[in-house]
């Protein structure tokens, strides 16, 4: 039903999102941590104490729920193709593994999500192609979902469409796809009709786990893409250099005059550091520059689980960032040393780091406030901002098989949250613990009622 | 054409620039995008040409049809097509999409003779024509006149809206301002259909 008003959540831009209510509740994705026929969950979490109020099972198991989304968003309100008067209601939830979609309406009741639509398999691999779907974002014309190879798990991945009303798969986004081959994340700058992605491996090459082998032959993504969004074309591909293995979270400035913005590369394998750039447009050419660089922490041997024992540390391996609604805070997920760190990147290409906190870690296993005896495995992984930038909420788990090799003694899934200061300082909100070790599966992705940092695009600045 | 088809066709101009999807908010992001007024106010002028583009070809051809068939059929077939169309714009919500936020002058009027046509802006205005002018020279400076009766109106709408958004209120006020007009719409045009019937 139709809208008499603009759905409440949508902001013209981003600027004006940060007035936004506070959030009251979070969904959060489970994944089965054993494999052995239990099925992923959707958790809605009580963000006043941290108590998880309701977890609905999917249907089946095996899907592996990653970076699901809203059905619209703030894009709504883009003037070329206004549809403001849609609800945001449903999430959109994607199995990595399963290639399955799951449709949620959370409007009569948002404690408790309703399934309202699945999406087979075998209809996405006969609509896009695609297999392996992994994020969402609600878009100015049809929802988009990144794919991260064909139906044989091999290359291209890519970008479809669903739907905005019915959720059918609409087909694959790409008209011309260039060099673009592997692909992970993607995002855009509305303002500027570019989209961006980013690369981490074909389903082949990740599924088992991370391959020592495909690392050190720099097979992994290293790349970034830049498209014309509207014309759904290639335009140019940045090389990070082939040293920097996996691409992942593309984070634009959500000021859509702005054209930089950020990404994270996990690991350097000449070093193991992991890396923060900014890419940006210069003379009408995208260029990228290396902006932040954290150095691998050295660890006694017996502390490391094997693949990292011969290198006496422990690899940073940033798998997420998030941006603040003002374009001035970055946080980064670093999941191997578990810290999450805060920067200042009101300089894009200057940061500033402004915080840090440390939480788990495959050497440290740093504990939380409200737990202070018990060691924690994971480290800082998924990571959200509240629209107002004042709050962040973490969770621990990355991807099952990739999880079991860098925390071999089986991640125990948590989620925590800092409180950002004025001067960009964070720090543990002591009384904010979310433990799943009772439900056993381990926590994934967050989204925060009625939109954050990461679930909403605008067209003004 | 007398003085109660001015006004409406006057009151319909403004009701379609009163839309923010008829174009006026896409001048004032284009005008944020560059932070300009001059970028805001060089964006309506092929808005409103798209818009009367689109208007103008819809009483054109009924005029053609009108000088081919008896009155009677003309206006009972104006009222099934704008009524159909009020009522297929009541079940289904559907935006052209063409266009990003890079647009060249063209491809603005282009856009917005989309949205126009997609709206059936000229279909609303369709019944004012109806029963004056006779013969090709009547009907095609009667067809003309209209659309510069509506296009003016609009235009006045469109630059008064555009100006006082970028100006002064800015662009928060859509989140308690943009009502849905779809139903007013689709009522507008099934009435429109209707005294194209009756009259």
């Amino acid at each position: 039903m139709a809208l008499v008003q603009p759905d409440p959540t949508f902001y013209p831009s981003a600027r004006e999102a940060m007035l936004a209510p506070r959030e009251e509740l979070a969904y959060v994705a489970l994944l089965d941590t054993a494999g052995d026929g239990r099925p992923d969950g959707l958790a809605t979490i009580d963000l006043s104490d941290g108590s998880i109020v309701n977890v609905h099972d999917m249907s089946v198991p095996g899907d592996e729920l990653h970076h699901f989304g809203w059905n619209v968003c703030s894009a709504a309100l883009c003037p070329y193709a206004p549809h403001p008067h849609v609800e945001r209601r449903y999430l959109v939830v994607p199995g990595l593994r399963s290639s399955r979609i799951y449709i949620f309406d959370v409007k009569d009741d948002p404690w408790h999500p309703r399934l309202v639509k699945t999406i087979e398999p075998e209809t996405i691999f006969a609509k896009t192609g695609y297999s392996r779907p992994h994020t969402v974002h609600c878009g100015t014309d049809a929802i988009y979902v990144s794919a991260l190879g064909n139906v044989d798990g091999d290359t291209p991945g890519g970008v479809f469409t669903l739907d905005h009303d019915t959720f059918e798969p609409k087909g694959r986004w790409e008209a011309d796809r260039g060099t673009q081959k592997l692909h992970y994340d993607f995002w855009w700058h509305l303002g500027h009709d570019t989209m961006i992605t980013s690369e981490w491996g074909t389903p082949n090459q990740i599924e088992a786990g991370p391959s020592l082998e495909l690392l050190v032959g720099r097979e992994y993504g290293h790349k970034l893409h830049l498209w014309d969004l509207t014309k759904r074309r290639h335009l140019q591909e940045i090389d990070l250099g082939d040293q920097h293995q996996m691409t992942l979270e593309l984070r634009p400035a959500h000021d859509p005059t702005k054209t930089y913005g950020f990404v994270n590369t996990v690991i350097n394998v000449e070093d193991l550091s992991a890396n923060i750039f900014t890419w940006y447009l210069e003379d009408g050419v995208w260029k990228a520059l290396k902006t932040i660089t954290i150095p691998a922490e050295p660890a006694p041997a017996d502390l490391l689980p094997e693949p990292l024992k011969q290198f006496g540390a422990v690899p940073p391996l940033v798998s997420d960032i998030s941006l603040t609604l003002d374009d001035r805070t970055l946080l980064v997920s670093c999941w191997g040393t578990g810290e999450l760190k805060a920067y200042d990147v009101s300089d894009p290409f200057a940061p500033r780091e402004t915080g840090s906190v440390r939480l788990g870690g495959i050497a440290r296993r740093d504990a939380h406030p409200a737990a202070p005896e018990r060691a924690l495995n994971g480290g800082p992984q998924m990571v959200e901002a509240s629209r107002d930038g004042r709050r962040v909420y973490f969770t621990n788990s990355l991807y099952r098989s990739w999880d079991d090799v860098f925390y071999p003694d089986g991640i125990s899934g948590w989620m925590a949250k800092v409180d950002i200061a004025d001067d960009g300082s964070i720090s543990l909100d002591p009384g904010f613990f979310v433990d799943f070790a009772a439900d056993g599966r381990r926590a994934h992705q967050i989204r925060l009622q009625g939109g954050d940092s990461s679930s909403d695009s605008y067209c003004f600045p | 054409m007398d003085l109660t088809s001015v006004l409406i066709l006057a009151g319909l101009g403004a009701f379609h620039g009163l839309n923010p999807a008829m174009g006026w908010l896409f001048a004032v992001a284009l005008g944020l995008q560059e932070r300009s007024r001059a970028a805001v106010l060089r964006a309506l002028p092929p808005i409103v040409l798209g818009h009367a583009g689109s208007v103008l070809i819809t009483l054109a051809l009924v005029s053609v049809a009108r000088l081919a068939a008896p009155p009677r059929l003309i206006s009972y077939g104006v009222a099934a097509l704008v009524c159909g169309f009020g009522v297929w714009r009541l079940v289904r919500r559907r935006h052209p999409r063409w266009v990003g936020m890079k647009v060249t002058r063209w491809q603005l009027a282009g856009w917005s003779f989309l949205m126009a046509t997609a709206h059936g802006a000229g279909l609303m205005v369709l019944p004012i024509t109806l029963h004056a002018g006779h013969g090709a020279a009547s009907l095609a400076s009667q067809s003309l006149l209209a659309t510069a009766i509506h296009t003016l109106s609009m235009l006045a709408t469109i630059t008064a809206l555009a100006v006082i958004v970028y100006e002064r209120l800015g662009v928060a006020v859509l989140r308690k301002a943009w009502f849905n007009l779809d139903l007013v719409w689709a009522v507008a045009l099934i009435g429109a259909g209707a005294s194209a019937a009756l009259t």
